[in-house]
């Protein structure tokens, strides 16, 4: 099974900070780190791996220092890492990101499956899996939970929907975006980390990719931020003590009748 | 024409509630653009009545797409059926839920029809000028709210989470035109095919649910959660817990909130015996109404709660039990 894993590198959302005065994130030095949800779509390509042979192949779009996100998942047992960089592709929105990817996954030439995270901690959407699909006009089979069988082309996969889980069998090739119970992503080995120090990594850029420059970018995509502001955290929060009977009786009638108020019981 | 469309949604030949939810709230939308309210389902064939509720609902011309094919949702069928749509009828605005079905279907057609899409939206407005849709979200773990436009692209897509709002109250007797179409066979092919379903255990539940409890490490022990459980009971809420509670085997993963667990948007949460952190807030702090049980006067948790009880969960929760209880007795 030949599978390809796209990787987004992401501010460690932690260290985020904004610029109080412009309402604008400040990224500079704040620590970049693989995207914690793909680390369970590269634990997922690891474990199809496992069962059924095969390659496993990252990529990621962002700028040259994505590299260091894709070299980690070189440790933990990627075999190739693709890396899609180009000036030209920054402000792209997801649609935006979708093509390039899509485009750039074109290049890679036969495989079966391409697995997503669920969503990335900064973009924080969820839509780029989908919308790699739609262009590459694959199906896809997303909050997968659990890959059962490959057989006669066709995968069988779990999915975690709001009223249980649905089994769903999926033609092959096809997308997967996978969910955190998929399984618990494995450490990087030593052995790993020395082949991803070795590993070349190729870079595609848009000349590569023969793009079409009006669907990249922040020209080709149809969202734009227009206002960034600081959510009101705080609310105004009635605080009552119980320190004793009476302030337990107390607060418990308040509470009751907030629960009313705001007509929850 | 400058329609506003919601996506409904059924599961078992009902209408979800996040249907009703959604007509709400696009009501604002289609009121301030003077266009009509339209509603999509997409599904096997439903009931006249049911398609009804949404016309009751607000709705002023529900398409209904309907094929046996269409009975389970995969998304090549369904995002070609909407595009099918889009294509024939222009609508300004789509919008959607933040479901498993919306989060799919959406950007699958948003692609294939070029269109802007924006997820998890905590609020939408029209821009009083330009008569755009204005699309406010969360983002990066929820420190920083942004606005989205989408100036160009048509139409302006976007999905709002389940319970982020009321649902729309039915008028009985309002009018509406229903329309339904049979989808081209080729449209039905699909890739993906449902094979199996099992029905939720309560756990998996929690990101559904309108209430929910959260329980921190100030619980103590695993022994103690019976009297949480009571507390839910009488609540009717799902229980959700810290990772500190998760990471001691108190109660399983599918429980926790937060950065790396679930992020939940009930209409009340109750945190009990948990601190706050950030990464804890996460996932929770977009609760409509948030009640905080804390010892700790300076816990973190107060900062994001309506209403702060500063006292010992094990003195507070019993007799929170009780006056519910009895509450409900007198009702
Ligand atoms: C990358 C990352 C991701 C994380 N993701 C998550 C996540 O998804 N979810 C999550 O929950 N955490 C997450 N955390 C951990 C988070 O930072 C906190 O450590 C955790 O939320 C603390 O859990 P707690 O509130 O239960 O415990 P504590 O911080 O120990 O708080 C317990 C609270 O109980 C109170 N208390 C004690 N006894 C009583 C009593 N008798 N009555 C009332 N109150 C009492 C105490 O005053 C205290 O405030 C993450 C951390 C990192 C670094
Ligand atoms: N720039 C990118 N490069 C590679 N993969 C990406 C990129 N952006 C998003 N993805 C993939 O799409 C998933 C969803 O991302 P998002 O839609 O941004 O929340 C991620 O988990 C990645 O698997």
């Amino acid at each position: 099974m030949r599978i390809v894993v796209p990787i987004k590198q992401v501010p460690e959302t932690r260290s985020v900070k904004m610029d109080e005065k412009t309402g604008t994130v400040i990224r500079d030095g704040v620590e970049s780190i693989v995207n914690p949800l793909d680390l369970y779509s590269i634990e997922a390509a690891l474990i199809l791996k496992e069962r059924f042979g095969g390659e496993i192949i990252a990529i990621s779009m962002g700028p040259p220092q994505a590299a260091t996100a894709l070299k980690e998942a070189l440790a933990m047992g990627i075999d190739q890492a693709i890396l899609v960089s180009d000036r030209a592709f920054a402000g792209s929105d997801t649609w935006g990101t979708a093509y390039v990817l899509g485009e750039a996954i074109k290049t890679i030439g036969d495989y079966d499956l391409i697995i997503c995270g669920e969503r990335a901690t900064d973009g924080d959407t969820g839509q780029v899996g989908p919308e790699v699909a739609a262009h590459l006009k694959l199906p896809v089979t997303t909050y997968v939970n659990g890959v059962n069988d490959w057989t006669d082309g066709a995968l069988t996969v779990t999915r975690l929907v709001e009223h249980g889980e649905e089994k769903v069998s999926m033609q092959l090739p096809g997308v997967l975006t996978v969910v955190k119970e998929v399984s618990d992503p494995r450490l990087p080995t030593l052995d790993g980390k020395i082949r991803a120090r070795e590993t070349i990594m190729p870079i595609l850029s848009f000349d590569d990719l023969k793009l079409d420059l009006k669907l990249i970018g922040l020209k080709g995509s149809p969202t734009r931020v227009v206002k960034i502001f600081r959510p009101k955290v705080t609310r105004e929060c009635e605080i009552h003590t119980a320190e004793d009977e009476a302030g337990v009786a107390l607060s418990v009638e308040r509470l009751y009748n907030f629960l009313q108020e705001r007509e929850v019981v | 024409m400058s329609d506003v469309w919601i996506l409904s949604e059924q599961f078992n030949g009902q209408l979800e509630t996040v249907a009703f939810e959604l007509l709400k709230r696009a009501a604002v939308l289609a009121e301030k653009k003077k266009s009509r309210l339209c509603a999509v389902q997409i599904g096997a064939e439903l009931p006249e009545s049911e398609l009804n509720r949404l016309i009751e609902c607000g709705a002023d011309v529900v398409f209904a797409v309907e094929a046996p094919e269409l009975k389970d949702f995969n998304p090549e069928p369904y995002a070609a059926c909407l595009v099918d749509l889009i294509e024939q009828y222009q609508p300004e605005i789509i919008i959607a839920a933040a479901t498993t079905t919306g989060r799919t279907v959406m950007p699958y057609a948003a692609m294939s029809a070029h269109a802007g899409l924006t997820a998890d939206c905590t609020e939408l407005d029209i821009e009083a000028d330009t008569g755009l849709l204005l699309q406010t979200r969360p983002a990066i773990g929820g420190n920083i709210m942004a606005t989205i436009k989408t100036p160009e692209c048509r139409p302006q897509m976007a999905t709002v989470r389940p319970h982020s709002g009321r649902p729309a109250v039915p008028q009985s007797g309002r009018s509406g035109e229903l329309i339904r179409i049979k989808p081209n066979a080729t449209r039905l092919k699909s890739q993906t095919k449902v094979i199996g379903f099992e029905a939720a255990t309560d756990e998996l539940l929690l990101q559904d649910a309108e209430k929910v409890v959260i329980v921190g490490r100030g619980i103590k022990r695993a022994e103690n959660l019976p009297l949480i459980y009571e507390l839910c009971d009488a609540l009717g809420a799902a229980l959700g817990a810290t990772r500190d509670v998760v990471d001691r085997g108190w109660l399983s993963y599918p429980h926790q909130v937060g950065l790396s667990g679930k992020t939940i948007n009930p209409k009340l949460c109750v945190s009990i015996g948990v601190s706050g952190a950030i990464q804890q807030l996460a996932g929770m702090q977009t609760a409509d109404n948030i009640i905080a049980i804390n010892t700790d006067p300076e816990a973190q948790i107060f900062k994001v709660a309506d209403i702060g009880i500063v006292g010992d969960l094990f003195e507070v929760i019993p007799a929170l039990i009780e006056k519910i209880k009895n509450g409900e007795l007198s009702c």
